[in-house]
């Protein structure tokens, strides 16, 4: 799969498959391209080149209507929640019930709080998503990802802007859901030690390609000096290449 | 000297921009009014914005629609009494009112009110990806949360108009009658005998236009957003917020021109 | 409860904001559409200089109805105009109408003077006895020199 922003490539030949069941942790650091490839796994960009199937289905060349269809049976939780503002955590949490299935408002209701349970956020039904904490509006985003049981559940940056010990808990929460349901996950994450928690397998992103993938021994054992370093948390490598240096330098003065 | 160089560079791309978000505006009103077609129609959205654009103008519209009558009467009063037509001013009020000044003052009104707010809102929604959500709930964005907000202010605006001009008509009396003490029977016989039924349609034809402009420039300033490259976040809000109230206010206003000279 | 109040005070919101644009329509506005309870008359006359469409009518001086229309016969060279009267209101077929000025610079109106005939108008019935506007220059002319050779 190949990605492009206007002529700029940031996505190359990007290419890999999750099983069933299965965690799948996408990891890289900022600038990777590791949101593009989720808003491309999740349709909301199509790519400029390959293909990206989904439950069997190559959303790439599927109409908007099958889209819609294909949706409802994968989840997404957003970085913040991306809860909608305007309505109170539950009515969140029911919207995609209320809006794509025709069940009565009593098993709405059962299903929200059971799912609300789950994330330990029983009893905050009737708040607004700006009363919540940064923790508790990425458990209510989660609980609106998962109230319709989807096969295939997407999660951004699970652990980003928390403090390490909620960050824990969410990893045991997500650890508990894939127990409980028996999700395919794909997570977006820049944070290694969640990361090799819950990973069944990683893919290491680098500059829009596929720099590793394996089992979490595996990139830990990775001989490949780019993944050593994200490891390490060392810098990257700076290459001055002397002749870009002197244009960038001299670009604003002709 | 780079300066005079650059120039029809960037004189080209501002117009450029300029004529592609024109074109986005229009593809985004084609989308959200396609929607009208596509069931359910969010019904509980709707009431909830004709709350807010509506019920919640209400209070400021009533003063100020208040005000206006009277401050119009003291104005005409003043001019007519030195032609000796004093009976005029029911008519000359009433007209001014019903042809102008109500659609014109209940769309600042609203633009004040509800098209900031709801850009602003608009605008957050996207930088917080809820717009995103939305899609991967498989909930339409423009039939869940475009379509409402912009029939509320299509619905709302002329019935807001109507009552800016009875209320204003009432202080216009208050000035005329009761603190100059004209003859109450002139004020309204000769009103209700000048104003048309053109005149009346005139003016709800005038408050249907001015709702949609005024919701649609603050949806589309709120929902494009994130296409602004040089501002971002929370300033990038704010930027478009600006933008769209100064906006409608212009496009609103040049309208009322078009309008009112198609009729006459 | 806030579901119920939120949709109580929309729901007064649109009554009240209908309401007003109906008093607008109807009451302001003059109404536009003929109703059942009216009848239409036509009068002609040499000369509607001054008429206004949506000017009244008057009877014994108080205003009954409208004018609603005003057009060219182009064979006759006269002014048609249809005068709208609620229908209790019998004309009968030999009254007068002509045009008068409310004051010196007021607005020109018809003015209906009823005659002593037994048959009533129907709709669309012609008023034949008819007087123009009347204007100062030719009042004045005709002084000078009718009244003068008399």
């Amino acid at each position: 799969m190949n990605a492009h922003y206007g002529d700029r490539q940031v996505l190359h030949n990007v290419n890999f498959s999750v099983a069933e069941g299965e965690i799948m942790v996408v990891m890289g650091g900022s600038g990777s391209g590791k949101s593009t490839l989720l808003k491309h796994l999740l349709g909301l960009q199509k790519p400029s080149s390959g293909s990206i199937s989904l439950l069997n289905q190559n959303i790439a060349e599927l109409g908007r209507k099958q889209m819609m269809a294909l949706r409802r049976s994968m989840g997404v939780a957003f970085q913040g929640g991306a809860l909608l503002s305007s309505m109170s955590v539950g009515d969140n949490v029911k919207l995609p019930l209320r809006e794509n299935t025709e069940l009565d408002e009593n098993t709405i209701d059962i299903m929200a709080r059971l799912k609300l349970e789950l994330m330990n956020l029983a009893g905050f039904e009737d708040l607004m998503p700006a009363e919540l904490s940064g923790g508790m509006l990425k458990r209510a985003g989660l609980a609106r990802a998962v109230i319709m049981d989807p096969k295939i559940l997407f999660f951004d940056e699970p652990s980003a802007g928390l403090d390490p010990v909620t960050s824990v808990e969410l990893d045991e929460l997500i650890l508990q859901l894939r127990a409980a349901l028996n999700m395919t996950m794909v997570i977006v994450t820049h944070e290694l030690e969640s990361a090799f928690k819950i990973a069944d397998r990683i893919t290491v992103l680098f500059d829009g390609e596929v720099a590793a993938m394996g089992t979490v021994e595996e990139i830990k054992n990775s001989s490949d000096v780019r993944i050593q370093n994200l490891i390490n948390r060392k810098p990257r490598d700076k290459v001055v290449d002397a002749d870009a240096y002197l244009q960038r330098l001299t670009a604003g003065g002709t | 000297m780079e300066g005079l160089i650059n120039l029809p560079a960037s004189l080209g791309r501002y117009s450029i921009d300029i004529v592609s978000s024109i074109g986005r505006a229009a593809v985004f009103l084609g989308l959200t009014l396609s929607r009208l077609f596509h069931w359910p129609f969010p019904l509980a959205e709707f009431i909830k914005q004709l709350n807010f654009v509506g019920v919640r103008t209400l209070p400021v519209l009533l003063v100020a629609g208040l005000f206006t009558g009277m401050v119009v009467a003291l104005q005409f009063y003043d001019t007519l009494v030195r032609f000796g037509s004093v009976d005029l001013l029911g008519s000359a009020v009433a007209l001014s009112l019903i042809r102008e000044l109500g659609p014109v003052m209940a769309a600042l009104m609203v633009i004040a009110r509800v098209g900031s707010a709801s850009c602003a809102e608009i605008g957050i929604m996207r930088n917080e990806q809820q717009f995103d959500a939305l899609e991967c709930m498989a909930i339409d964005v423009y039939r869940y949360l475009m379509l409402p907000r912009l029939l509320a202010a299509i619905v709302a605006l002329p019935m807001l108009t109507a009552i800016f001009d009875l209320v204003g008509i009432g202080g216009g009396y208050v000035v005329g009658v009761l603190i100059h003490g004209e003859s109450a029977g002139a004020y309204i016989n000769g009103l209700i005998d000048t104003v048309t039924i053109n005149d009346v349609l005139m003016g709800v034809i005038k408050s249907l236009v001015f709702g949609l402009i005024i919701m649609w420039i603050a949806l589309v300033n709120g929902f494009n957003v994130h296409l602004n490259q040089s501002l971002s976040g929370a300033e990038g809000v704010s930027h478009a917020t600006t933008t769209a109230v100064v906006l409608s206010a212009i496009v609103m206003l040049s309208f009322d021109f078009i309008i009112g000279s198609l009729m006459l | 409860m806030r579901k119920l109040y939120l949709e109580f005070s929309v729901g007064l919101f649109v009554v009240l904001g209908l309401a007003a644009l109906f008093y607008m329509a109807v009451n302001i506005g003059g109404g536009g559409m003929a109703s059942s309870d009216e009848q239409t008359l036509v009068a002609r006359f040499d000369s509607a200089s001054g008429l206004k469409s949506g000017g009244f009518v008057e009877i014994s001086g108080v205003r009954v109805g409208k004018i609603t229309s005003i057009t060219l016969d182009a064979e006759a060279f006269e002014a048609v105009v249809s005068l709208r009267l609620p229908k209790g209101i019998e004309i009968p077929d030999d009254s007068i109408a002509s045009i008068r000025t409310a004051g010196i610079i007021g607005d020109r109106f018809v003015k209906i003077t009823p005659g002593g005939s037994d048959l009533p108008l129907e709709e669309g019935e012609e008023i034949i006895e008819t007087e123009s506007a009347i204007s100062i220059e030719e009042l004045i002319s005709k002084y000078m020199f009718e009244g003068g050779s008399e």
